[in-house]
């Protein structure tokens, strides 16, 4: 293998990850704990100043005030001077709200632009990695498992950190602070209120960890459930046509009957989890009111103090039974980072050093090419067994067994002559479309060990030409293209910068699309892909057609394109790319002998390897399978 | 097709829409108002908690007693195990209610998708109607359980501290009822905004998945064309607005929240204010005080929560809508009562009651059009296919070739005329009955997630290893199967994605075959197979359709021409009709079609 330029950092460790993708983010999050200090400590006022408020108004005894602070009171008269105008204390608590709700707002918006920019920054990278990862990549990793990551994962690690590690600071914070004012006021009694505290959240600890498991289990069966119904809805033609509604009504109803039964365990748990927590800290409340009461009795203890103490305990119950819940759903957060590590340190193509272009309109020649996929293995990567085992390092485990691998390409040698048109025939898994997948580098000849021989073109082995000039100068019209959700006009012309309507016109024209364009009520404005009209097999490759005329690319590749196509169209078709792509080096794949005839040069793979090569004249009178294709293609 | 809408819709149904989902709330109506009487007695206990801590502090604490304690200890103690015991059964029959009802309602939803003609489906993307079972039913059950508690608890919370306020000290109760509405008021406004801006950060955000859907399962093309600057591009527009949009909101729910607790910040003044004078004037006990402080710092979540789960319910009347939209829509293919009553219906059939079918199809004066179109495609046709004859239907792409065999299948009706079956019309028994007879074989073949075997058994449960491999045998699919490493039982993977296209197509070939149908359809079945492989099947489907009435529907025109009639469909209508000889005699449009397919091939061969 080639050395390779490391642009992109590896992520070994959770942090250095989440680092990387704080950039830009980082200095909100701090002014967001900043400012929920604040908040914490301006909460914390308030119960003092009641406090002192009751006593002054009782009168009996002198609260428990701080020097400097007593001394301001006396300067102003006592509290006396309080006692008579309360409107001044209602005022301070007003502006300490005041304050506290400034705080609280900083506190929130920059959590929110913190966390907004955060996903923000980690979906952009994650999209950018991911396009630019090899194709070999995306056939080892299941669509809907990169989804997950990218979208359900990455809002796990916001809202850990901007929902629960913010927040986190605050109430840590306020517990703090809390005791501490409870143990300046009275430590016996803040003693009786904090003995309970490590209870209650090694409880919240505990149990929240365990029920973790239960809610990914349920997470499973609803996933289970939805693609069930997800079959049953794209499978409906043969749901139907083998009258098998009654079995599909039933299977459901299982399934969804378990999905119900395990959510109504855990809600069980959970109910119970509540309720008890609500005895516990019921208890404690109690205690402390009565042991407080008692206090005040025996004279340990002021009235104003006493309520102040009820407060500040208050502020307590429901971080402490919060506090278990965060730190359960930290481990959380780390199967998700680890998750989306295992994609960012999955390594994009990249050109080797010295990689340049070349001149396209060159020779085409495949010498010695040997190719072969590892062999399919179930196991690899499904998502499934991903859920089962979760493991700690969120890997996906791609080298379980290696089995031996089954070559789809064996010893291929051949060469196009620039400007030429090559036919390649040959049957389901002959190797016809790695052979293209090659040329555009989609497959790199040295990915695996079995692999070996070289492509060039005019000369200039493909390894050392940039991968995006290659792509840029070969045009592929796949079997099954793939449409992007826009506009038709949009689609055509998306390798433009803007679109030119009368380019996208000529071009849908030589393909033989026009005619079904213009049946749309919108035309080129029509919206196609996911959430669009749906096209038929044969308007796809056509709108691919088109798609790649508009760039006129040095080099056309047809991989069985036109095989929805009807015969008519496909003549069609043919007729004109002939005419307008005359200095065009083009490869044609097909199974359809018609498609193919008029080729300068016909390759005839069969298994991975060459059998037959030369002119249609040549072919149909050499035994062969050409001939007994051709034979087999014509009418009785 | 209609352009899926990206937007949500809004909608406004009388009385919330609630009126729709009583249906689904009748079976557990004794256990409804249950959970409302223990919410409301749970409520009403937490509402009198501060009345200890002024007991306790107007008494023991004033009066430096110690006497009651004990009493006052052991009545809290009740009523907290009391209360907590209520909330327990009460969160627990919530949490029931919820899943029942979203278990009954996707339940209610699957089964009536089963019996939903195929235009409901043209209509309908998979994505749209999957959401209605899986998701909408979801957000409903939400909404008759956790918010309607939420909603009991919370009122019955404000009542309750409103009822204790005023009954304890009237003057300082007016004080805070009067700040409630300036509160309710603020609440509103907020909150009907930040629904607006939630909404928009949820179009944006599905907007996100599917742009990442695009880039992944669009990858190859992507690459081949050299795109990724330019998806890259889009998609930071993207999430560059999610952003924006997102702060926006947070921006105005952080306002929202900083006022709320701005307003009870000002209620405790007031209360502190007054209140203090009060004692100090010795009208009302210190402890009073206390409680009404802290029923002032209390009162503005509950009255926030309910105003919340205001909104909520009107966002949810979507999904009731949506729902109630698909379990009132009639399938336009139905069976008629005398006919269930014979025949059963789609999950009771009466199979004792069926009649085996012979396989003589007639098309009787059938004119069609389909229901979402305006063009009649079918226009007084009349064909006789005797049983075990072969029809081949050949066209254009999209020139409406599967509209005959839609119409054999019953999975559209004719819109005049009749299609009779075995010399009665095809409505005359139950649908269930016709397909239990019916072999289909589809160009996009349709494999579940399961084992090959699975598969393959889907139209005959129980087939012997005899019956299944004599099955893939006359298809050529042996092969695939030996390949795998599981044999039968190697899993096809999701939607069948482990194995290629044409493998597909086979397995499913064999799937048909295998439930032994007395009218087999082929629809394209064979395009994404090769032609030595697709010779094989083509000997086999002359073995196959022996004895059995066969509709073909190809455009590799050599593999159809041998059969009995051949039906040329150009512009959704049929044009000619007759046999292979008879067609290439006739030299209209069959004829160019061959011609075409064939062109340039030397002229011998064509002369038929």
């Amino acid at each position: 293998m080639e050395k390779k330029i490391l642009k992109k950092q590896k992520f070994d460790k959770r942090s250095k990850l989440l680092l990387f993708f704080l950039r830009g983010s980082k200095r909100y999050f701090i002014l967001c704990m900043i400012f929920g200090a604040l908040v914490a400590l301006l909460d914390l006022i308030n119960p003092r100043i009641i406090a002192y408020t009751v006593d002054a108004v009782i009168g009996e005894k002198e609260s428990n005030v701080p020097g400097f602070l007593r001394d301001i009171i006396d300067n102003v008269g006592g509290d006396a001077f309080f006692k008579s105008n309360l409107h001044i204390i209602a005022f301070m608590i007003v502006g300490i709200a005041l304050l506290a709700v400034v705080s609280r707002y900083f506190f929130r918006t920059f959590n929110a632009r913190g966390g907004e920019k955060l996903v923000c920054n980690m979906r952009d990278t994650l999209y950018d990695h991911i396009i630019h990862l090899p194709v070999k990549w995306h056939n080892e990793n299941q669509t809907g498992d990169i989804i997950q990551r990218c979208t359900s994962d990455v809002d796990t690690v916001r809202r850990f950190l901007s929902d629960q590690l913010t927040n986190l600071v605050r109430v840590i914070i306020l517990i703090v602070m809390s005791i501490i004012f409870m143990l300046n006021i009275n430590v016996k009694l803040a003693m009786i209120a904090i003995s309970l505290v490590p209870v209650i959240v090694g409880y919240s600890l505990i149990f929240h960890s365990k029920i973790g498991k239960s809610f990914r289990k349920v997470d499973d069966m609803e996933g289970r459930l939805s693609a069930m119904v997800q079959e049953n809805l794209s499978g409906v033609r043969v749901v139907r046509a083998f009258g098998k509604e009654s079995y599909e009504r039933e299977r459901f109803g299982k399934a969804n009957e378990k999905y119900c039964g395990m959510w109504i365990r855990l809600m069980q748990l959970l109910s119970f989890f509540w309720a008890s927590g609500d005895v516990v800290s019921g208890t404690q409340v109690m205690l402390v009111v009565a042991f407080g009461a008692a206090f005040c009795v025996n004279g340990q203890l002021t009235t104003g103090e006493l309520i102040a103490f009820i407060s500040y305990n208050a502020m307590l119950t429901w971080p402490v039974r919060s506090l278990g819940r965060v730190i359960s759903e930290m481990s959380k957060a780390g199967i998700s980072i680890d998750r989306i590590k295992y994609i960012m340190n999955s390594e994009e193509e990249e050109d080797t050093v010295g990689a340049g272009e070349t001149n396209m309109a060159g020779d085409i020649s495949f010498e010695n090419v040997t190719f072969a996929y590892p062999a399919k293995d179930e196991s690899d990567h499904s998502g499934e067994e991903e859920s089962k085992t979760k493991k700690s390092d969120g890997e996906i485990n791609n080298e379980a067994e290696e089995k031996p691998l089954t070559r789809v390409l064996d010893n291929v040698s051949f060469k196009i002559p620039a400007g030429s048109t090559v036919g390649i025939l040959g049957g389901t898994g002959s190797g016809k479309s790695t052979l293209i997948q090659l040329l555009d580098r989609l497959l790199e000849i040295d990915e695996e060990s079995e692999c070996s021989g070289r492509i060039t073109i005019g000369d200039k082995d493909i390894k050392d030409i940039k991968r995006k000039f290659l792509r840029q100068n070969i045009g592929i019209v796949l079997q099954e293209p793939y449409l992007f959700s826009g506009t038709l006009a949009e689609n055509i012309a998306i390798t433009d910068e803007g679109i030119d309507m009368e380019k996208v016109r000529d071009a849908s024209k030589v393909a033989a699309l026009d005619e079904a364009i213009e049946k749309f009520t919108k035309g080129y404005e029509t919206y196609v892909g996911e959430k669009g009209v749906t096209l038929s097999g044969g308007q796809k490759q056509r709108t691919a057609i088109a798609q790649m005329l508009l760039r006129k690319p040095p080099i056309m590749v047809f991989d069985d394109s036109l095989s929805a196509v009807d015969a008519e169209t496909d003549v069609k078709i043919r007729t004109a790319l002939r005419e307008k792509s005359k200095d065009t080096t083009t490869i044609l794949i097909a199974h359809r002998i018609s498609t193919l005839m008029h080729a300068d040069n016909i390759i005839v793979l069969d298994h991975g390897r060459i059998v037959q090569q030369g002119t249609h004249d040549e072919l149909i009178k050499q035994e062969g399978l050409y001939k007994k294709i051709f034979e087999l293609q014509q009418p009785a | 097709m209609e352009e899926q809408k990206k937007k949500e819709e809004k909608v406004k149904l009388p009385f919330f829409g609630i009126p729709k989902i009583l249906p689904f709330l009748k079976k557990y109506k004794v256990r409804i108002i249950g959970m409302i009487l223990m919410g409301v007695i749970s409520s009403g206990i937490d509402s009198v908690f501060p009345l200890f801590n002024k007991y306790v502090i107007n008494h023991n604490v004033a009066l430096k007693t110690l006497d009651t304690l004990g009493y006052v200890i052991a009545l809290y103690m009740v009523l907290l195990l009391f209360k907590v015991v209520i909330d327990y059964f009460t969160t627990f029959l919530c949490s029931r209610l919820e899943l029942w009802v979203n278990r009954d309602m996707r339940n209610a939803s699957f089964n009536h998708l089963q019996t939903l003609s195929f235009s409901y489906f043209n209509q309908n993307n998979v994505g749209y109607i999957h959401a209605r079972v899986m998701s909408d039913s979801g957000k409903i059950g939400e909404l008759v359980s956790w918010f309607m508690m939420e909603f009991v608890w919370n009122f019955a919370y404000i009542a309750g501290v409103i009822v204790v306020m005023f009954i304890t000290e009237p003057k300082l109760a007016l004080l805070v009822v009067a700040m409630i509405p300036v509160a309710v008021v603020i609440i509103i406004f907020f909150e009907k905004k930040l629904t607006v801006l939630n909404r928009k950060v949820r179009e944006l955000n599905s907007t996100i998945t599917g742009d990442f859907n695009e880039g992944i399962t669009g990858v190859r093309s992507i690459k081949t064309l050299a795109a990724e600057e330019k998806m890259n591009t889009e998609f930071r527009k993207d999430t560059e607005s999610m952003r924006k949009e997102s702060v926006r909101t947070a921006h105005h729910s952080a306002m929202f929240s900083s006022i709320v607790s701005l307003i009870g910040s000002v209620i405790l003044a007031l209360i502190l204010w007054k209140g203090g004078y009060m004692t100090v004037d010795g009208v009302m006990l210190i402890g009073t005080l206390s409680v009404f402080m802290s029923y002032a710092l209390g009162i503005m979540d509950p009255i926030q929560t309910i105003i919340s789960d205001f909104a909520a319910l009107i966002q949810v009347q979507v999904n009731i809508e949506r729902v109630d939209k698909l379990l009132t829509t009639q399938s336009d293919v139905a069976d008629s009562p005398e006919v269930v009553e014979k025949y059963g219906d789609t999950f009771n059939p009466k199979k004792e009651n069926w009649e085996d079918l012979y396989g003589d199809i007639e098309f009787k004066d059938v004119s069609f059009k389909y229901p979402d179109g305006d063009e009649m495609v079918l226009e007084n046709f009349n064909l006789k296919v005797p049983q075990g004859a072969g029809v081949a239907i050949v066209g254009e792409t999209g020139a409406g070739k599967s509209t005959l065999v839609n119409l054999v299948c019953r999975f559209f009706e004719p819109t005049k005329g009749q299609v009779l079956i075995d010399s009665r019309d095809a409505r005359e028994r139950s649908q269930l009955w016709l397909h239990s007879h019916i072999g289909y074989v589809l160009q996009t073949p349709h494999l579940f997630t399961g084992t090959i075997r699975e598969n393959l058994c889907y139209g005959k449960t129980d087939a012997t290893e005899e019956e299944i491999w004599r099955a893939l045998e006359l298809v050529s699919a042996e092969g695939i199967v030996k390949r795998m490493d599981k044999g039968l039982d190697s899993d096809v993977g999701e939607g069948g994605g482990m194995l290629s296209t044409g493998e597909r197509q086979l397995i499913s070939f064999a799937r048909a075959i295998l439930a032994d149908p007395r009218i087999l359809v082929l629809d394209e079945a064979t395009s994404s197979v090769d032609t030595v492989t697709e010779r094989t099947i083509q000997n086999a489907i002359g073995t196959v359709t022996k004895g059995r009435t066969s509709f073909v529907i190809a455009h590799r025109l050599s593999t159809i021409v041998d059969s009995d009639i051949i039906l040329a469909v150009r512009d959704g209508k049929i044009v000619e009709q007759g046999n292979h000889r008879e067609l290439m005699n006739k030299k209209g449009y069959y004829y160019s079609l061959v011609m075409q397919q064939y062109d340039h091939l030397s002229d011998g061969v064509l002369d038929a």
